[in-house]
């Protein structure tokens, strides 16, 4: 140990260097070097790296895939690349052409970095222990065809994915057969599809992302035991765009999330024995749209405020608890002084599901008429689930 | 023209009708902002009032003045007056006084509690209902001599703006819903201004709901500068159009 | 000053006026009489262009009246019933009308309005006034702006005795100073110290059009109404 700390080197790279160009340092350099790369443009073609160095940047040297080449390859473990600004990856819909991909292996470390007009930007494949952070990833890609994903993960383990911000890729967040991966603290906005998307990815914890303004906001599927907390799902706008897609996801937790101003906050299909609690639902057109297909799912202290409808959903039959959330709409009375309602509250209404069957009714929306409807359903329910309402809804608001 | 304007609006200030209608919408509108928590919620809230409200008071407090002042006109017409500036000045003197009360009664609540997009648009949206049913009172109330019948007609207008038309909507959106009628429909809404008002309220606080389905149609033409520039012209087409009809039947009405 | 031609009037089925044709002068005092529904007051209001006729003018100082009112200047309309918008004190009625003529303050008339003593409620309003107050008050606008031709429609309907003797000098009066004033009235009494002519209306048509002098003359009475009945029953006679 003590010996390979001596042996440790350091290269310096650099227009005025004696080594000019990262691939022929790559040559001279041993495991556990470290290379160092000063300013300018580095047009090289793909850097295949197979030893465990750490390439530092200094004042964000610029490399450049020339639209042809995957500038990064790493195929060894315990390799980091910081500090640089990694533009312009080659395209091609047969591979998946990325700025940085890593390659089978284990504890790589990809910080501080630029990724700029990129096809994909990082991308990880059949890897386990590494760690994508702080890196700020751009690109400009027309449709979902003509961009890759910002960070994409395939068949990895124990990732850690913090404090990146990525905007204007297909997915911001791609996971597919990704486990154990902590994703935290990023930022995914403007995305051509999703801002966080992922399948078949048990035991992840995502904490403390905005997801905001994405085409299609933030889909997730066919997954088990995913913890989902204080993260932020706003503006996601549009025909088929929602805050949250909760597709097939079982034994899950969804907490302490702001779900805002999205065209449907939270749909759930196929999805079961998820706990959501305390979470804020405010301004959406839909807070909530829970197929029939979901059971055992329990909403407790969640805020439901200005959202045009509160919950909707496609059956008669309803097995899931709703029980001490606040819904802004609730006009019962507290007489017993419990800070719950004394009478239930029936989240569903009447035209939610007019609109579902036929959407251009929303043109009469708020009409007298339609308020009418709403009321008379109100007091004596007969088309919306007997069974959906809260029993003991909250007089005031959660603090959150 | 304003010879007579000044008296015709003197005189609808202190009509207690106007007085009580103000205090109404006073009361009403502070008391709905200081129950809600936010202002959007008071919006809402006061959006069926004034799109239930504000067309039946506009018309049917018009048509009973027409009809009362029935006498007053006759001395005006024998008087040095053209009259179409009689016909103006009543048209004004009517609209100001109802649009004044309604921008006193909700305006100022508005102000004090939800000084935003949607509060002011609700605002802009009463006035303009206003101006409206005071218009369209106005062509009932010329082509119909008799004042049972004429308030009958106030009556049966409103109830039509307000209910039946929505009803005829949503009858046709069940029947056609296999057709692509999402154009017809936003057409078809057009031809009530009670339903132009909603609409643009609607714009401001369901947003996101809008955005769904639906959203394409209403960016594509609520949203845009030609849409609201439209709408706008067509609110002003409902308060001229019933108008100039009744001024073009008042020049020629044996007094 | 006012010549009318065949003018012909019609409310639906009802032929209110039949080719009524009529010369008026200044000077004359004119008593328009007739039955109920024989189309006076529908004449007053074609003359004020409240009525628009189907056929047949109505020239006012030679100048056909149609589409026209600067006419109306020169003309003092008293209604039959005055109705006023309730809410406006008498004094702003005053001022309205005021407004609308834009005369001179000095060539003001109001004898009536002094007569009648309308000075100490200007502040009343309308709608808390009498019927004869209303009438008061309809006098008074009629005479005030000093117009060359007076229509008065039942002047004296529920004026009290006094206010009916201040109305019929103040008529008399006026019609020394060359006017046109043109008078409704069941009261037949009441119009012989005042009428110089006398034009009575039957079912929408002038049965004549004759002076005062020559009407009494011609039936040998000394009083309008038994002149006018003489008059009526010789033409059912003749018929």
């Amino acid at each position: 140990m003590v010996a390979g700390m001596v042996r440790a080197a350091t290269i310096e790279v650099g227009p005025r260097h004696r080594i000019t160009s990262i691939k022929s340092a790559l040559e001279l350099a041993a495991d556990g070097d470290t290379i160092r790369v000063v300013g300018g443009t580095y047009r090289e073609g793909n850097l295949a790296i197979h030893k465990r160095v750490a390439i530092l940047g200094v004042d964000h040297p610029v490399i450049d895939g020339q639209k042809q080449y995957e500038p990064l390859s790493i195929f060894a473990p315990n390799v980091t690349i910081q500090g640089f600004t990694i533009e312009a990856s080659g395209q091609s819909a047969v591979t998946d052409i990325a700025a940085v991909k890593i390659y089978d292996t284990h504890h790589v470390t990809i910080a501080d970095n630029v990724f700029d007009d990129n096809f994909f930007g990082v991308y990880i494949q059949g890897s386990s222990q590494c760690t994508i952070r702080n890196n700020r990833l751009t690109a400009y890609g027309k449709t979902e065809q003509l961009t890759g994903n910002g960070i994409h993960a395939w068949k990895s383990d124990s990732l850690h994915i913090g404090g990146n911000t990525v905007t204007g890729h297909r997915d911001g967040i791609y996971l597919e057969f990704v486990t154990h991966t902590e994703v935290r603290d990023n930022h995914s906005l403007n995305n051509r599809r999703y801002g966080l998307h992922f399948m078949f990815s048990h035991d992840n914890g995502y904490y403390y992302n905005t997801f905001t303004n994405n085409g299609a906001g933030v889909a997730v599927m066919y997954t088990k035991h995913v913890r989902m907390e204080h993260n932020v799902f706003s503006e996601n706008w549009g025909d088929a765009a929602y805050g949250l897609l909760l597709k097939d996801i079982t034994d899950s937790h969804v907490a302490h999330n702001v779900f805002s101003r999205n065209t449907t906050g939270i749909l759930m299909e196929g999805s079961n024995r998820i706990q959501m609690q305390r979470n804020q639902f405010q301004g959406n057109g839909w807070a909530l749209k829970i197929q029939a297909s979901c059971m055992d799912n329990r909403l407790t202290q969640n805020n439901f405020v200005q959202n045009t409808f509160d919950v909707a959903t496609n059956g008669s039959l309803v097995l899931n608890t709703f029980e001490h959330n606040y819904w802004d709409k609730y006009e019962g009375y507290d007489l017993d002084k419990d800070k719950e309602g004394d009478v239930p509250y029936r989240p569903v209404s009447l035209y939610s599901m007019v609109v579902e069957k036929y959407p251009m009714a929303m043109l009469l929306f708020r009409s007298f008429m339609v308020v009418l409807l709403d009321r008379t359903e109100r007091v004596l329910p007969s088309l919306t689930p007997e069974n959906l309402k809260d029993d003991r809804p909250l007089m005031n608001p959660v603090d959150l | 023209m304003n010879k007579i304007i000044k008296y015709v609006i003197a005189d609808l200030l202190r009509s207690r009708t106007i007085l009580v209608y103000t205090a109404v919408l006073l009361v009403l509108s502070f008391s709905v902002f200081s129950m809600e928590d936010n202002a959007d919620k008071g919006v809402v809230s006061l959006l069926n009032i004034v799109l239930f409200v504000v067309p039946l008071v506009s018309i049917i407090f018009s048509t009973v003045y027409l009809y009362n002042s029935a006498e007053f006109m006759e001395l005006l017409v024998s008087q040095p007056l053209r009259r179409n500036v009689i016909w103006m000045s009543i048209f004004i003197g009517l609209a100001g006084a109802v649009s004044l009360a309604f921008a006193v009664g909700v305006g100022i609540p508005v102000i004090f509690y939800a000084a935003t997009a949607s509060g002011l648009i609700l605002v802009l949206c009463g006035c303009a209902l206003s101006l409206i049913f005071v218009s369209v009172a106005l062509w009932a109330a010329v082509r119909i001599r008799d004042k049972a019948k004429g308030i009958g007609l106030a009556i049966l207008l409103w109830l039509y703006f307000a209910l039946l038309f929505d009803a005829l909507v949503l009858f046709l959106l069940f029947q056609f819903s296999d057709y692509p009628i999402e154009n017809g429909m936003v057409a078809l809404s057009l031809l009530n201004p009670i339903d132009i008002s909603r609409i643009l309220i609607l714009l401001q606080i369901d947003i996101s709901a809008l955005m769904g389905y639906t959203g394409a149609i209403f960016r594509s033409f609520f949203g845009t500068g030609g849409g609201v520039a439209l709408t706008i012209a067509v609110l002003i087409l409902w308060s001229a159009v019933p108008l100039w009809f009744s001024l073009r039947f008042f020049k020629r009405k044996d007094l | 000053m006012i010549t009318i031609q065949q003018l012909s009037k019609r409310f639906g089925k009802l032929q209110v006026l039949n080719e009524v044709s009529l010369a008026l002068e200044g000077g004359q005092c004119v008593a328009l009489i007739g039955p109920n529904g024989s189309g006076k007051t529908t004449l007053i209001k074609a003359i004020l262009g409240m009525v628009i006729p189907q056929s047949g003018n109505i020239r006012f100082k030679g100048k056909d009246i149609v589409g026209e009112w600067e006419y109306r200047n020169e003309i003092g309309y008293m209604p039959q019933i005055g109705q006023y918008p309730e809410n406006m004190t008498i004094g702003q009625v005053l001022d309205m009308m005021k407004d609308i003529r834009r005369v001179p303050e000095s060539t003001l008339d109001y004898d009536l309005f002094n007569a009648f003593g309308l000075g100490g409620m200007l502040d009343k309003r309308m709608r808390t006034l009498s019927g004869g107050t209303r009438q008061k008050v309809s006098a008074c606008l009629a005479f005030m702006f000093n117009p060359e031709v007076l229509i008065l429609d039942e002047p004296t309907a529920g004026l009290d005795p006094i206010s009916t003797e201040l109305l019929k000098d103040k008529i008399i009066g006026e019609r020394q100073k060359n006017k046109l004033i043109l008078i409704t009235s069941h009261v037949l009494s009441e119009l012989d110290d005042l009428v110089s002519e006398v034009i009575y209306m039957q079912e929408g048509k002038p049965l004549f059009h004759k002076t005062l002098q020559s009407l009494k003359a011609e039936t040998g009475t000394n009083r309008l109404s038994s002149a006018v009945a003489r008059v009526i029953a010789i033409h059912e006679f003749v018929d």
